[in-house]
């Protein structure tokens, strides 16, 4: 099976979904004649022109809006936010338009758009362009957010996040762009909502996604060598809908429960799953349920300490030993 | 000739009698007499529906609740303008609005009943009761609501006109905002995408002279319209209590759109009688000789009544039928909202994804929703 | 060597103090001077200086505890150094721990299992580390259930997790290694010792309950409006004993294990056909003679009891009473029993035999007209044939209501009893 990076798969989902359906349009800042900024669209635009692979200017407001109030007449814009930082100048387009106007027309009316993009730290970029907003996106009813950790997930989930007609928020990550993974050349889909069990194990369960899931599986390596701990690692992939079911069998079977997120951690997204795991697993938890989250401040410039602020596979395997206590 | 009434007079010494008779503009001209009395019904039935809603708004109901909560932005005053921008649409023309949204439903043709029903909240409302007086839609009329954020649907109409362009079909958006609405960024980004991209769409400035209770000269920096230059468009201006000044100008800019796909901006001076919204107490901000002044002498609906007078298209029984049939249209409306049902607690939850609307189709798995 | 601190004396008058506050916490290291905690007296709250330098290894008196003068308090010595809990100059050394029995029919009065009867190690364990705060336990959700399903007491494991949690882990080893009860003749019932060096008890006030209020209540009124008369009599257990280790081997298959008690509310039953004097109630104008025998008997709960009925004994087999029995008892403990469960009895049977109680006397629950309480088997000399051998006996008592049948009568029912257990195969005709 060929070995791709996460980037390329994301290119060829693109690519793939942009030659299935005439009603796709990617669009955004450097997407076409750039190649991307991140060289996620490189070559695109010589494949499916300029109608298809559309350069906008510096506003996000505007083309997002756009893009939204095309949907509705049924065109399907993947819109790139450079970096997912940027949807909060888009905010009343993506959360308030994008996620309520079906519900407002009493179901009249859908909006299938996507908007993709990284969202992470852990480059040195400072606190405006590091942020990971998969919580505040999906705390709002209407609206679905995926975070693949690899490339085989990145392409499969793009698919379905083109394809759903919902509005489907997508949040990638620049440092996993060139990690390689097995990507089959035959067309897949992976459904949204279901997570994957990247690693079984028995002693306790790590609940994680995005780049978390590579640190979270490398921690683990080092756990059952050194620790003789076996621990099982639950890649959500889907954030909204949740694929609730596969942690809390996990759980079950553990007892123990670590989540680990890229997070700030006040209204977290692992702050809704330890409501969730206590309220459906309680008789199951043989200790609390810890967490490990960013450290609660903004994203810290200096490199070799932001690397320290995020979690990591360190981080990790210390915070495993503390919830094995 | 036919009867002058005397309230002609106030009309004739206001500006609302123009040195150019708008009737004459070949697309006014063309109208037979039935679609010339239909828009004067439509802005009658837009002013009673209205009138109807704010009465409903002031009362309760049989249990002593509210029947109306929440905002209600009466259209009252400015009937022209949405009547005659909907009137020259094609099926290929769409439209989409503020929250000031009553008077374009009703001028694309959605029915009084559930409009009303809509105020009340009621399962029978045009968005089943989840929207309320600023989220009316209507897609299957090409009306695309009814927004809250003030300039948030300017970059949807925009949006609007891109998927026509893309799908090549010949039409155009009108994606109308207020006076307060030119100051937001996302218009600004929305102008420079139209005129950059060569989009199909008239952006539509009604102007009643006030955002809430600030008016035109303490928000806006130069003429609003103005403005489109800047982003290399043309634009237009003309009065609203002349549903015929309106249709001229608007027809020219509509042209534009679907013909050579350029986008422009309009402003349309209009004036509304009663608050910002039903709770806004008015008298900060204007003064009730100003509205009188303006109910007296540029009416809309008293503009075009003695034109079709004039013109011997109406007569006055007829005209009194026509306003009674409205007020009958209201009040039926008003019942029906009253009788009909508020949805359940069980409606919640639906129409917030098309996948959990389309269960048999849906392709995700896991929790949509959570407790 | 640990050095040990005791109460001191701190006034002339004091006789007891109690130690409000711990200023220390086990661990700490202390310099001579150092204040470790603060005590109340019968006069004023002083603070308690320590003498010695070195690591406080062990608290025995938790905070709120009443200690005598003389008493230690705790033990001062080198880090990692084991300090045994010393024997206490005041109190008596094993106390028994206040076990919650299990129902009577779950447990045969002959072989406890292991698991319902939690026994502490003969030898004079260590002070346990002081709970955070009195009389709750810290336990994991997942390890507090695991005990309940397999009946383990909580408050006498000891926990590995933080802050001296019970994990599952803990719940593991408990089952694994309980202490040993020696199955066999007789129920080796050793209560627990607590070691603990403090007051028999947090002294408090209890509310008292619903429960415990309707047992005082019919416990009072039973025992001063009934005119009692007591019969108890000696029979010989080995035939029942042997029947029933000869149905339980064949039985053991398909799960079913039959205590001493079931086949002893069967042969009630069976009994009260014979003398169906005994199964009636007094009417003050009428006694009613009940054509069934719903046989109801004692199950201990924690802060009481309450006695669930077999309907129509008189027509069950003994499985039948011993399934019953024990979906019943389980209910009882679960406090699920609903009333058409423990209303209706005629008849009841109270058994302390698995406490190791030989002979006992209960109290009649009205409207019945009798109880019969149920001692332990016991292993003694007994004359057979003339001869003394070893003999297992088991003594009842029946609790008579004279109004409604008299001393006879009640001797011809304890005889047809001893008749039916003495020969036990009559019970399954």
């Amino acid at each position: 099976m060929p070995q791709i990076t996460y980037r390329e798969a994301i290119r060829h989902a693109l690519a793939e979904e942009l030659t299935r359906d005439p009603n796709v349009v990617v669009m955004g800042e450097e997407v076409a004649q750039f190649n991307g900024a991140y060289k996620v669209t490189d070559g695109l635009l010589a494949t499916f022109g300029p109608t298809r692979i559309v350069d906008t200017p510096i506003s996000e407001a505007g083309f997002i809006g756009l893009g939204v109030g095309a949907s509705m007449l049924g065109i399907r814009p993947v819109m790139e936010l450079m970096f997912w930082s940027f949807y909060s100048v888009a905010f009343d387009q993506i959360l308030n338009n994008a996620a309520n106007v079906r519900y407002m027309s009493g179901g009249q009316i859908n909006c299938p758009i996507v908007i993709r993009g990284p969202a992470n730290g852990g480059t040195n970029v400072g606190a405006t362009h590091s942020h990971t907003p998969e919580n505040v996106l999906a705390n709002h009813p209407g609206v679905k957010v995926v975070v693949p950790a690899t490339a085989y997930d990145a392409k499969g989930l793009l698919k379905s996040a083109i394809r759903d007609n919902d509005p489907v928020f997508f949040l990638e990550n620049t440092i996993l762009y060139g990690d390689k993974g097995e990507v089959p050349e035959a067309e897949y889909v992976i459904p949204l909502g279901k997570a994957d069990v990247k690693r079984v194990g028995a002693d306790l369960t790590i609940v994680t996604y995005g780049r978390c899931v590579i640190h979270s599986l490398k921690a683990a390596e080092v756990l059952e060598k050194d620790h003789g701990i076996s621990v099982e690692v639950v890649d959500l992939r889907t954030i909204r809908p949740l694929d609730f079911d596969t942690v809390l069998a996990s759980v079950k079977k553990t007892n123990r429960v670590l989540i680990v997120e890229e997070q700030k951690p006040f209204a977290s997204v692992g702050t809704q799953l330890a409501y969730m795991i206590q309220r459906e697993a309680f008789d199951h938890l043989d200790g609390p349920i810890h967490r490990l989250a960013t450290i609660d401040a903004p994203a810290i410039y200096s490199p070799p300490v932001e690397t320290e602020q995020l979690p990591n596979p360190a981080r990790v395997i210390k915070a495993v030993l503390a919830a094995m206590a | 000739m036919s009867k002058k009434p005397s309230a002609i007079a106030d009309i004739k010494s206001g500006s609302a009698v123009k040195a150019t008779d708008y009737a004459l503009a070949p697309i006014n001209a063309a109208l037979s007499s039935p679609q010339r009395i239909e828009l004067y019904r439509t802005m009658i039935r837009i002013r009673r529906f209205e009138e109807r809603s704010l009465r409903a708004y002031q009362g309760k109901n049989v249990s002593g609740g509210t029947n109306i909560g929440g905002f209600l932005h009466l259209y009252i005053g400015q009937e022209a303008v949405a009547v005659g921008c909907c009137s020259l649409m094609g099926k290929n023309d769409h439209v989409i609005t503020a929250y000031r949204d009553h008077g374009h439903a009703i001028a694309v043709g959605m029915d009084t009943k559930p409009l009303m029903a809509e105020l009340y909240g009621k399962i029978t409302g045009c968005s089943k009761g989840k929207g309320g007086s600023m989220h009316y839609f209507a897609p299957d009329k090409n009306f695309w609501g009814g927004h809250g954020i003030v300039g948030g649907q300017i970059p949807l109409g925009t949006g609007l006109a891109y998927a026509l362009k893309y799908q090549g079909k010949k039409g155009a958006a009108m994606a109308f905002m207020g006076d307060g609405a030119v100051n937001q960024g996302a218009v600004h980004e929305a102008y420079n995408l139209a005129s950059l991209w060569n989009l199909p769409v008239v952006f539509v400035i009604e102007n009643n002279g006030y955002s809430m209770g600030t008016s035109q000269a303490r928000s806006s920096a130069g003429q609003l319209a103005k403005r489109a230059e800047g982003y290399n468009m043309t634009w237009g201006q003309c009065d609203g209590h002349d549903v015929y000044e309106v249709r001229a100008l608007m027809d020219k800019h509509l042209t534009l759109a679907r013909e050579q796909s350029r986008p422009s901006t309009v402003e349309i001076d209009t004036y509304r009688y009663r608050g910002h919204s039903v709770a806004d107490p008015d008298n900060t901000y204007r003064t009730k000789t100003e509205i009188e002044e303006y109910r007296n002498k540029k009416d809309p609906i008293q503009v075009s009544l003695h034109k079709l007078l004039a013109e011997g298209v109406l007569t006055e029984a007829l005209a009194d039928k026509i306003d009674a049939e409205a007020r009958a249209e209201a009040e039926s409306a008003a019942e029906f909202a009253d009788a009909s049902p508020y949805p359940t607690p069980d409606d919640i939850q639906k129409d917030v994804y098309w996948e959990s609307d389309h269960p048999a189709e849906r392709k995700s798995e896991g929790r949509l929703f959570f407790d | 060597m640990a050095q040990f601190i005791d109460m001191p004396k701190l006034s002339d008058t004091m006789t007891v103090g109690t130690l409000v506050k711990w200023l220390k916490k086990e661990g700490d290291v202390i310099n001579a001077g150092d204040m470790l905690a603060e005590v109340e007296t019968d006069k004023a709250t002083m603070e308690l200086e320590s003498f010695f330098a070195g690591t406080l290894l062990k608290i025995f008196s938790a905070a709120g505890a009443q200690v005598a003068i003389g008493d230690p308090l705790c033990a001062i010595g080198k880090p990692g150094e084991v300090v045994a809990a010393p024997a206490p100059k005041t109190a008596a050394s094993a106390v028994a721990t206040p076990v919650a029995p299990p129902a009577p029919v779950a447990a045969s009065a002959n072989v406890p299992k292991p698991a319902s009867l939690p026994a502490v190690p003969a030898t004079a364990p260590l002070a346990p580390e002081p709970a955070p705060t009195v009389g709750r336990v810290r336990i994991s959700p997942l390890a507090r259930k695991l005990a309940a399903e397999k009946k383990i007491d909580v408050t006498l494991v000891n926990g590995s997790g933080p802050g001296g949690r019970i994990v599952r882990a803990d719940i593991l080893a408990a089952e694994k290694n309980p202490p040993a009860t020696k199955a066999g003749s007789g129920s080796t019932f050793t209560g627990g010792a607590l070691s603990s060096r403090g007051p028999v008890q947090e002294e408090r006030l209890v509310p008292v309950s619903t429960m415990r209020g309707v047992i005082a209540k019919r416990m009072l009124e039973s025992t001063t409006q009934i005119p009692y008369v007591y019969l108890d009599i000696e029979m010989d257990a080995g035939p029942l004993l042997a029947l029933r280790e000869q149905l339980n081997t064949g039985l053991e298959k398909e799960g079913v294990k039959l205590s001493v008690n079931d086949f002893i509310l069967k042969a009630c039953a069976d009994a009260l056909r014979r003398v169906p004097a005994v199964n009636a109630s007094w009417e003050a104008t009428n006694i009613r003679r009940h054509g069934a025998a719903h046989v109801a008997f004692a199950v201990a709960m924690e802060d009481g009891l309450i006695t669930p009925v077999i309907r129509d004994a008189h027509l069950k087999s003994i499985f039948q009473i011993s399934t019953e029995a024990k979906s019943l008892g389980k209910k009882a403990k679960e406090k699920k029993l609903v009333p058409a469960e423990f209303t209706g009895g005629t008849f009841c049977v109270s058994n302390l035999g698995m406490m190791g109680i030989p002979k006992f006397t209960a109290i009649i629950n009205p409207p019945n007209a009798a109880i019969l309480a149920v001692g332990t088997t016991v292993t003694k000399p007994v004359v057979k044939n003339g001869q003394i051998v070893v003999g297992q006996t088991l003594t009842v008592t029946l609790s008579c209501d004279h109004r409604v049948f008299d001393g006879a009568v009640g001797a011809q029912f304890l005889g047809a009893l001893k008749t039916l257990l003495e020969s036990p195969a009559l019970l399954l005709v």
